[in-house]
């Protein structure tokens, strides 16, 4: 049984102009010691997804539905007290912008001191030895002082480490880093990137990574989830979606990856804009900006289902196989040039 | 530190002689002579004369300012008051523990009520407690000290008779028969729940704001994320941080008050800084009304100083250099 499994996951917020829905029936599984990758553009839903799974969306304005069976429980139906047991102990999260993710008033120590005994009943002492070990194994240099330090006296990256350290302090068996890498420079990103794979293997975590950086899914994942508009596009094991990608808005973000061997004006872009969530398009939500829009794709809503002879990956698009494979190697033709 | 300490006192000797020197030219642009007044009705030239003579008035401005800063410096001395000759070092002396009395009090009275009020409504933004407390915020706001002094007076005090509806006592060494602590807070409650109203309804919109605004931030999230229940999530995470900002304005706003409280001290009859500053307007006193404003400068240059402090304290991302 995999370690977590999302079923037709809903996360639906009423605002003043509507319901937007973020998040619009979302199946995915993370198996143990795995990563998952999820990526889309901004305001796909990836986050939602995440924040939902953790339950850390406001209460007030968010109607969720589905199933998230973490262990054999289901995270949306159970207590609050239950869950605040499982968050920060079996499943932590590591959000993008490490520069406010820390509370500005308190020493680092202190935050991850807190984050061990709200789960572990040892002693302050020993909950600090702990935390200078977790900060260690990021590899924040002078561990010993600079555990006294306060969060403005790190940069992004050492934050970033320490937001790292401290989602692993009580071993978790599935992490989920929501764009962890976004908001540091590409030196540092390769580094944290770097980390995480490490840690995952000395920990055995499962990690959920939530990227719109295709470069970061093809290093570190071992299974993709591409959403668009608060669905699920394609899902694949990376190998696959990088070989044989079969949503038209796949072959889209591998097109637009910069290039550097070609000498171009401008890179290459997916037209138009990301639909509102308040009033999806009908039938596909990506017809309105796909250039293999066909009639189907303006009325009937694509199912996810295999595309070819591989159940594994999942695709949800009109177009036949054959079209698929024709355009997706012309895509591919052009971004592996830079790749091999 | 050290340095950060010289320049801030240089800066307040600056203050200071800047706010006492614009009063003494605001007395000097009013055209009536002290020395009519304290020569009396029936006065001749030569007794007003001689009585300006003895008062200083009769030397140039800038000498009467000189010797009211020598006098200052050298001697820690305010002079003597141009109405009663009594000592303003007196009169300021007797009237500041009212004034601290009233502001103190009043502070712990609007604090205590702006923290729940304040909290709880940013907890349940637009709730029925939300709503009554910004109806609440609007009214603080809106009405004016004196109304409120008069309608709490004739209520809680002509009406119902819980409360005194005028006079003060010593907390310590009573001149009356009334006195002690308990006499004292008596006395007090109505003038305390006065001054606060306005402080009340500010505190009560600043805090609300600061806790919504802070809930949403990032780290307040990564705490929940940890596992934190709400009740620490809301001590450790929301507060700390949405109180930091409160507790500058409550520093600055003590100093202010600490000037004198006047509307209030004037509807209950209190003798403070306020009602003495606003009698000596009256007689042209300008030794006792330039002592009031000595003291109510020194003590906003003292609390400005206190809130800089315990705010490099307790926030850490604050060093004084």
């Amino acid at each position: 049984m995999a370690l977590l499994e999302v079923r037709d996951l809903k996360t639906h917020f009423r605002t003043d102009d509507g319901v937007v829905k973020a998040v619009d029936g979302v199946t995915f599984s993370v198996e143990k010691g795995q990563t998952l990758g999820i990526v889309g553009e901004s305001g796909s839903g990836k986050s939602v997804t995440c924040l939902t799974i953790m339950g850390l969306n406001s209460k007030r304005n968010t109607i969720s539905s589905g199933e998230a069976i973490f262990k054999g429980e289901n995270l949306l139906t159970m207590p609050s007290n239950r869950l605040r047991d499982i968050r920060g102990n079996d499943i932590a999260m590591i959000f993008q912008d490490p520069m406010t993710s820390l509370n500005p008033v308190h020493r680092i120590g202190v935050q991850l001191v807190e984050a061990i005994q709200l789960h572990r009943d040892v002693t302050k002492k020993q909950a600090r030895l702990r935390a200078l070990e977790l900060l260690k194994a990021v590899g924040i240099p002078r561990a010993e002082r600079r555990i006294d330090d306060y969060p403005h006296q790190f940069s992004g990256g050492m934050r970033q480490r320490v937001m790292i350290a401290m989602a692993l302090v009580n071993d978790p068996d599935l992490l989920i880093a929501d764009e962890p890498t976004t908001a540091l420079d590409v030196t540092t990103q390769a580094q944290i990137l770097k980390l995480m794979t490490d840690l995952q293997e000395d920990f055995g975590s499962a990690i959920i990574l939530i990227t719109h950086d295709l470069g970061v899914i093809a290093e570190a994942a071992d299974d993709v989830v591409v959403m668009y508009a608060a669905r699920i596009a394609e899902h694949a094991p990376v190998d696959n979606l990088f070989k044989r990608p079969h949503h038209p808005y796949t072959w889209g973000l591998l097109g637009s990856l910069p290039r550097l061997d070609a000498d171009v004006e401008r890179l290459v872009q997916i037209r138009g804009q990301p639909p509102s969530l308040l009033n999806p398009p009908r039938g596909c939500r990506f017809h309105p900006r796909c250039p293999y829009v066909m009639g189907i794709c303006k009325t009937v809503e694509p199912e996810l289902g295999p595309a070819g002879d591989d159940p594994d990956h999942v695709q949800a698009c009109h177009l036949d196989v054959e079209t698929k494979d024709r355009e997706a190697a012309k895509v591919l033709a052009g971004t592996m040039a830079e790749a091999s | 530190m050290l340095r950060y300490l010289a320049r801030r006192l240089i800066w307040a000797a600056v203050l200071f002689i800047a706010v006492t020197l614009v009063t003494y030219v605001l007395f000097f642009l009013i055209p009536a002579d002290p020395a009519r007044l304290v020569a009396g009705k029936a006065a001749t030239d030569a007794d007003i004369k001689r009585a300006a003579h003895f008062i200083g008035t009769d030397r140039p401005i800038y000498v009467q300012y000189a010797k009211f800063l020598s006098r200052i410096v050298l001697h820690q001395n305010l002079g003597h008051s141009f109405a009663n000759r009594q000592s303003v070092n007196s009169i300021v002396g007797a009237a500041a523990p009212v004034t601290a009395s009233l502001v103190l009090g009043g502070a712990i009275f609007w604090m205590l009520l702006a923290l729940p009020i304040g909290i709880l409504s940013a907890l349940r933004p637009r709730s029925l407690l939300d709503r009554a407390s910004m109806t609440f915020v609007l009214v603080g706001i809106s009405a004016h000290p004196i109304w409120i002094g008069l309608i709490f007076a004739y209520v809680f005090g002509y009406r119902l008779h819980w409360f005194p509806i005028t006079g003060y006592c010593d907390v310590i060494n009573p001149a009356t028969d009334c006195g002690g602590p308990v006499q004292w807070a008596y006395h007090m409650f109505l003038p305390w729940a006065t001054f606060a109203i306005l402080f009340a309804a500010l505190y009560v919109r600043m805090i609300r704001a600061n806790v919504l605004e802070t809930m949403n931030e990032d780290y307040v999230r990564t705490a929940r994320a940890k596992g934190a229940p709400e009740w620490l999530v809301l001590r450790s995470h929301i507060l700390r941080n949405a109180m930091l900002p409160v507790v500058t304005m409550l520093g600055m706003d003590i100093g202010l008050a600490l000037g004198g409280a006047v509307f209030t001290e004037t509807v209950y009859s209190l003798p403070g800084l306020g009602k003495t500053a606003v009698g000596g307007l009256f007689n042209n006193d300008i030794p006792t009304v330039e002592g009031v404003i000595v003291f109510a400068t020194l003590a906003i240059i003292v609390f400005n100083l206190v809130v800089d402090l315990l705010y490099a304290w307790i926030d850490p991302r604050i060093r004084l250099t």
